[in-house]
């Protein structure tokens, strides 16, 4: 009952996202869409800080497909002059620029039901909850993987209780570290990680959805 | 806080956004061909569309007779390999930058390879249908990825000749080098004129008699119309007019006039404006001045001089070798520029023979006019090697024999004499012309190669029958002769003499199968070019003896095996094959696209070089061409395996 007075509180958009999770299809490894994504911030406090930019890509099974990927940066009102150092993101750059609001509500149109994939995922998670919570909103509803966690499954990880940042990821994988710092690149560059972490857990044995989601609400970052 | 944005404002939003990955993958493709030759807009259409395809070791991208999918694929890291019958059989291994699976532009049918991850990799998968919308629209591309097919997959469907597929687009809009466009036009003066009052017969009549194509229909003397061939064919030989009207019923007018200091540009910009092939030239440049002369679309191309006719008129009018020396450097110019726009290897291999013709044939008849007597009897002068196959594009070394009629044996020696002496001079003029004397004495003023009937046909015979390495060698260049002067009997003679030859001892076509398989096929097996290991050209790659040669071997053994006679060319060879062994039409064709660019390479690179363009140095080449280049080594590999297995050769071996 409160539910259904709730929904009607909230927008359209908020409902139509919602909607994608209706139906409790079987999520497999192979076939679900999977969206990598990454937040570019002005700092690391979830409160005060806000995000710069979203990148994302979305993957099936083994390809990612580059014509649905997700790139857009975000208007500023507060600014954090010593962080534009490592992103180059100015805040009144050429960049064509987007309210927050709107960014999010693109994000969701975008992700929809799909698993999200990001490096050291519960940062990322919080900051785009945070700004949903600025709108009134509850958090995303989606399943939630961390490229941080999944490589300590892996037997390449020497030290369980070590951070690994996405640096040194790519160095194990022999991926070049192209566009670092900017979300899109970042997200692409977790892809391939996500992608050859998920390769070498399947080379060892058979590997479900499940296996990955297992132990999810180990902490990352934070 | 109803704020949803619709669907097409979306996607205009997204085409203005910046693509981060896109561009990364931009960046990758943009410097391997065939997109590097695409258009930065068409490049990054593609990189916005690419799939990334993650691979573990071992895996398949596809399967052989899998239906091929609609996109094909580069590598982006690591190695795939490409698998023909059964997984043992390593055919082709693609690393960075190289296209795989080009099979899915045909749109139908099944993967005749296997792709496997041979370790881990990365490839980038694009949609065949993008691509093929892409290169319609560009050229290069096209011709790249036809070239590469061609030669790897062995797809009937790509003929270098094929107009639409090697559309000439840069021929038309390539700039012509040189100031000639700024030259004043040579217009025929004293055009061939008529009065208005007469009948088209009668104008038609005065065309024949002074064989010209067009007439100006003048009023005291200012040009009225003009009447042109097209115009007798389009209007009379229709029926629409009779012969017996007035010229006025069908000349076109008025005429385009232009003063006489009307320069090269001007005249052709007003002929493709006007769409028409003849300016009339007035005193003043109007319609109402005196008519002084006629500029003809002809006369342009005449002033270009990228004319073969031309050329080869201006031989028969040559009356020194210094003469026919400046024609052949010009026909070099014109060489070069068919290469730069892309024209047909083949059809410019036969317009350089045809000049190379003329100027041998000129050269026999300043010679002969410099011996004091006519010739004792009927002779033949042969071209025989690269010249008699007529593939001979740069200036090489001369090859060429001489045959005469038999004599009476107390007239041998003089006859002899006779035919030595005019060879000197025609080897010397030759020489003076820029063929080079050939080092190993293949000339006919050499007493060996300069003989009458019956000793060729002994000769040819002792070759056939007691074949050893030398005389093998001696017959892949003198089988492959063309008579250039001379009396063809003589020649056929020679023809039918080695194949009755042939007949007795069949056991020949095996030797020179062996001969055919003395260059293995160019690549080792992980796909490394075989370069030179020692000598002047160490590590340079010797095109002519490892990828042309076996293909001209091949196609000789495998004509002669069938008996057919009066193919001397490489390509009508494999023509003609694959004419009488339909079963192998495809290695054939292959065979065909293979040889052409090869040879094209080689002239590419003689040209570039002024050199043989024998030896490549491959650190010189672009990817692309290297890519290219390995491709046709595939139906090299096939052919010879083809003639080992034919010609029992293994066993020999």
């Amino acid at each position: 009952m409160f539910d259904w007075l709730k929904n009607k509180t909230y927008p359209d958009f908020w409902n139509e996202y919602v909607h994608h999770f209706k139906d409790k299809k079987e999520q497999e490894l192979n076939t679900s869409r999977f969206v990598v994504f990454d937040t570019e911030t002005t700092g690391l406090h979830i409160k005060e800080d806000k995000m710069l930019s979203i990148g994302a890509v979305s993957m099936t099974g083994n390809v990612i497909d580059v014509a649905d990927s997700f790139e857009i940066y975000i208007k500023q009102e507060s600014f954090n002059t010593q962080t534009v150092a490592i992103h180059g993101i100015l805040k009144e750059g050429s960049m064509v620029k987007t309210e927050e609001k709107e960014a999010v509500v693109l994000f969701l149109q975008y992700i929809k039901d799909a698993i999200l994939v990001a490096h050291h995922a519960a940062f990322d998670m919080a900051m785009i909850n945070e700004s949903l919570a600025r709108l009134g909103l509850p958090k995303l509803k989606n399943k939630v993987l961390d490229t941080g966690i999944l490589f300590k499954k892996t037997a390449l990880c020497k030290d369980q209780n070590k951070q690994y940042a996405l640096d040194v990821l790519c160095e194990v994988f022999h991926i070049k570290k192209h566009d670092r710092h900017t979300a899109a690149g970042d997200a692409f560059i977790t892809g391939l990680i996500f992608l050859k972490i998920v390769g070498t857990l399947m080379a060892s044995r058979k590997l479900t959805l499940k296996d990955l989601l297992y132990n999810r609400n180990r902490r990352g970052l934070l | 806080m109803t704020n949803l944005i619709p669907q097409k404002a979306l996607f205009i939003y997204f085409r203005i956004m910046k693509n981060t990955i896109a561009e990364r993958i931009f960046d990758f493709l943009k410097d391997f061909p065939p997109f590097h030759v695409l258009t930065k807009e068409q490049l990054l259409t593609i990189s916005k569309n690419v799939k990334v395809v993650y691979l573990q070791k071992n895996t398949y991208i596809f399967k052989r007779e899998e239906e091929i999918h609609d996109h094909f694929y580069v590598v982006k890291d690591g190695a795939i390999g490409i698998f023909g019958e059964n997984d043992n059989v390593l055919v082709d291994e693609c690393d960075e930058g190289d296209i795989f699976g080009l099979r899915a532009l045909i749109r139908k049918g099944n993967y005749i390879l296997s792709a496997k991850a041979i370790e881990e990799s990365i490839v980038y998968s694009i949609s065949s249908e993008l691509l093929e919308k892409i290169i319609h629209t560009n050229v290069e591309a096209n011709k790249f990825l036809i070239a590469s097919f061609a030669t790897n997959t062995r797809n009937p469907y790509s003929n270098e000749d094929k107009g639409t597929l090697f559309a000439n687009v840069e021929s038309l809009q390539k700039d012509e080098s040189g100031f000639t466009e700024v030259q004043s036009a040579h217009y025929s003066k004293n055009p061939v004129t008529c009065n208005a009052d007469i009948s088209i017969k009668k104008a038609a009549q005065t065309m024949s008699a002074k064989r010209v194509g067009s007439i100006i229909i003048t009023d005291q003397k200012k040009p009225l119309g003009i009447i042109t061939d097209k115009d007798l064919r389009i209007k009379i030989a229709t029926g629409l007019f009779s012969i017996e009207d007035n010229v006025q019923k069908i000349m076109s007018s008025p005429v385009i006039t232009y003063p006489e200091d009307i320069t090269v540009a001007e005249a052709q910009i007003a002929m493709l404006q006007n769409r028409i092939t003849h300016l009339c030239i007035t005193k003043d440049g109007t319609p109402n001045s005196k008519l002084v002369g006629i500029l003809s679309e002809h006369d342009i191309v005449v002033i270009h001089g990228n004319n073969p006719s031309v050329l080869i008129k201006e031989v028969k009018r040559a009356k020194t070798a210094e003469a026919l020396q400046y024609i052949r450097s010009k026909a070099q110019e014109l060489l070069q520029g068919y290469i730069e726009q892309h024209i047909p290897v083949f059809f410019i291999s036969k317009i350089i023979a045809a000049i190379n013709d003329a100027i041998t044939q000129k050269a026999m008849i300043l010679s002969i006019a410099e011996m004091e007597t006519p010739p004792p009897t009927t002779f033949g002068w042969l071209a025989i090697g690269s010249q008699g196959r007529k593939e001979q594009l740069l200036l090489t070394d001369q090859d060429n024999a001489l045959v005469f009629e038999n004599v009476a044996k107390e007239n041998y020696p003089e006859t002899k004499n006779y035919f030595l002496s005019l060879s000197e001079k025609v080897t010397h003029k030759l020489n003076t012309i820029g063929f080079e004397f050939c080092p190993a004495k293949m000339m006919a003023s050499n007493p060996q190669w300069c003989l009458s009937l019956d000793e060729w046909k002994q000769q040819f015979n002792t070759w056939i029958t007691h074949p050893d390495e030398d005389k093998i060698m001696l017959c892949t260049i003198f089988f492959d002769y063309d008579l250039i002067y001379g009396n063809k009997e003589l020649v056929d003679e020679m023809s039918e003499s080695i194949f009755e030859s042939i007949d007795t001892y069949e056991i020949f076509l095996n030797f020179l199968g062996l001969n055919a398989l003395k260059n293995p096929p160019p690549l080792s097996f992980f796909r490394q070019f075989l370069v030179e290991h020692s000598g002047e050209h160490k590590d340079q790659f010797d095109i002519k003896a490892r990828a042309l040669m076996p293909l001209v071997d091949a196609a000789r053994l495998l004509i002669l095996s069938h008996n057919i006679k009066d193919y001397n060319n490489t390509v009508l060879r494999f023509e003609k094959l694959a004419e009488v062994e339909p079963q192998n039409k495809d290695l054939y064709t292959s065979c065909i696209n293979a040889f052409k660019i090869l040879l094209r390479f080689r002239t590419q690179q003689g040209l570039q070089h002024q050199n043989s363009g024998r030896f490549i140095d491959l650190k010189s080449l672009s990817k692309a061409d290297r890519l290219k280049l390995k491709g046709c080594f595939k139906p090299i590999k096939d052919i010879q395996e083809l003639i080992r297995v034919r010609f029992n050769l293994s066993q020999m071996l």
